[in-house]
């Protein structure tokens, strides 16, 4: 049994214990717990006992894992709603963090942590970087923001948990995260995905190249990517590059991540209970089917969270894992319900053009796509960086190439879009996350 | 024979051309000619310079996509058909020729243009053949003198 447990050389960290639960026991202490955080967030959150009682419902309701699909579902608006600490269900006396979301639109979202939660917390970011192989001895750079942004402290935590060392460096500064990641040794690195593509491309401009460094491990997260993009990161270094989700009405990062099959991210059920539904007509569906992921906190005391909608589209993969975890698996989430946009009738995902420019040879994962409207017709332009690799002297071998990715992205989505070839560095990274799409239509 | 030529991506809106040429400029560096060649949407800047590696890396550490060409450049006589000649000379010999453009600095009653061939060592040896002179760097550069 034990063999099965190690993920790499013979490393198995004890906080994966819970990775490998048999389905029996599972059930038993997932019930115990959201039994729990039912009755909690009832005595306790204004919002869920009201919802509650408009449905005649009372936690002893809850009997079975079932009897979840009853419960009404909370979205986001929820928590700009009751804006800053209406779902607090701990006494501030007891909440010993706060952290918040960028609040791109009005208001930010808060999030509450007791220390319980935090030890949870670091709990799941250990089980996620062991399942990515990392152990003591890894040296962990981690290029997540820190401060209100969930990432930083979040890995930060399950990094020390984890007992690898790791080094606080945050987001942004190129040219040091280059010189840490040389002079330090780093063997593993936690950002956004379009963040490492652009270190490893400033590497190769400074003379960096990745395939020289002891960097092995990626951690990625925090924006949806694609396979397409994975095979270019994993071709241009040594890195087994590896995707993780959280969101931080859950807990933030540490709430699935793959191991290293790298097929699917298991989640870790023991604490977050997911569901998928149809997202129009909220009815639950079985394992296997694909729609929105649904995600209900099991052991949160500070923040607890009733079936509260991820936005994300995925299914649930309740096969066993060649890993050996028994928890069950959601696919890699790349898109989510709220990217998608509808343009001259055809819905679209970013990442279905993502993966449409990763299929042209040679380009390039930074890309921004602007929809506008000309006398009453939409326009979709996509804007993809030039980079050294693929730029050439010839005015006609940029036309041929321009041509290229917009005939592949022509292919997948079915219209015609306009491709503009821009300069480097242009699209903007603010925050290391990625802004792909800009809706110029004012609709 | 061959000179470098650094050629930088440029988008196709106002204030872009500059850009690269204050690079240039803050790294003391001069422009001996350049051309530039632009579509509706995008243009490509293409300079010789002496000190193309510093030039080239000051551009890449201002964050231009640059990259470097050998091109060829050729004495021309400044009369009615000096250029035909030669362009008949290329023709013949089945030299594919991408661009050309001028140097601004002349060579006694000769004009000095750069060429821009598919396989410019090819290309050197048969104008050489064909007995039309060819610059070499160092000849060049101390014209600009």
């Amino acid at each position: 049994m034990k063999s099965m447990w190690n993920d790499q050389g013979g490393s198995f960290n004890p906080a994966s214990a819970a990775d490998y639960l048999a389905p029996d026991p599972l059930r038993q202490l997932q019930l115990q717990r959201l039994r729990a955080t039912v009755r909690r967030a009832y005595d306790r959150v204004e919002l869920f006992r009201s919802r509650m009682n408009e449905r005649g419902l009372t936690p002893d309701d809850v009997r079975t894992l079932d009897d979840l699909g009853r419960l009404p579902l909370t979205v986001k608006t929820d928590l700009r709603d009751t804006y800053p600490f209406g779902l607090f269900a701990s006494d501030m006396s007891e909440v010993v963090r706060l952290h918040a979301s960028s609040g791109t639109t009005g208001k930010p979202i808060v999030v509450a942590y007791t220390q319980e939660d935090i030890e949870v917390w670091a709990n799941v970011m250990a089980r996620t970087f062991a399942a990515c192989g990392l152990g003591r001895g890894d040296i962990i750079q981690n290029a997540y923001g820190y401060g209100l942004f969930t990432g930083g402290l979040g890995a930060h935590y399950g990094a020390e948990a984890l007992g690898a060392t790791v080094i606080p460096i945050s987001g942004g500064n190129t040219e040091r995260q280059l010189m840490v990641m040389k002079d330090f040794g780093v063997t593993a690195i936690c950002c956004t995905p379009s963040y490492l593509v652009h270190l490893i491309e400033s590497g190769r401009e400074a003379g960096t190249d990745f395939r020289d460094l002891p960097l092995r491990t990626a951690v990625l997260g925090a924006e949806p990517w694609t396979d397409a993009m994975r095979r270019h990161i994993e071709s241009s270094s040594n890195l087994k590059a590896y995707d993780i989700y959280g969101l931080s009405e859950i807990i933030g990062p540490g709430v699935a991540s793959e191991c290293v099959a790298q097929s699917g991210l298991h989640i870790f059920e023991d604490h977050f209970y997911p569901e998928i539904i149809d997202p129009t007509t909220c009815e639950v569906l079985p394992d296997g089917a694909e729609g929105e992921l649904v995600l209900t906190t099991l052991s949160k005391r500070a923040m607890p969270m009733i079936r509260y909608r991820t936005r994300d589209i995925t299914s649930l993969v309740s096969e066993r894992c060649p890993c050996g975890r028994t928890i069950r698996r959601i696919q890699r989430i790349s898109r989510r319900s709220d990217d998608m946009f509808i343009i001259r009738g055809v819905n679209v995902f970013p990442s279905q053009v993502e993966s449409a420019l990763l299929r042209v040879e040679g380009t390039v994962p930074h890309y921004q796509i602007v929809l506008t409207r000309h006398e009453g017709l939409d326009q979709m332009e996509v804007q993809v960086e030039m980079t050294p690799e693929v730029f050439t002297d010839r005015i006609g071998s940029l036309e041929a190439l321009q041509k290229k990715l917009g005939d592949a992205v022509e292919r997948t989505l079915g219209i015609r879009v306009n491709v503009r070839l821009v300069e480097p560095h242009t699209i903007d990274r603010s925050q290391g996350k990625a802004k792909r799409v800009i809706d110029r239509r004012n609709l | 024979m061959k000179i470098k030529q650094l050629s930088v991506f440029l988008e196709n809106k106002p204030g872009q051309l500059s850009h690269p040429c204050r690079v240039l400029a803050d790294a003391g560096i001069n422009i001996v000619t350049l051309s530039l060649a632009d579509t509706q949407q995008f243009g490509i800047l293409r300079v010789i310079v002496r000190q193309w590696q510093e030039g080239l890396d000051a551009l890449k550490a201002a964050g231009c996509v640059v990259n470097v060409t050998d091109v060829v450049a050729v004495e021309v006589p400044d009369r009615p058909g000096g250029l035909a000649t030669i362009l008949e000379a290329i023709e013949k010999a089945g030299m594919n020729l991408e661009y050309m453009y001028a140097f601004t600095i002349r060579s006694g009653d000769k004009a000095v243009l750069v060429f821009r061939f598919e396989d410019p060592d090819a290309a050197i040896h048969r104008l050489q053949t064909a007995g039309i002179d060819v610059v070499d760097g160092v000849e060049l550069y101390k014209r600009t003198d």
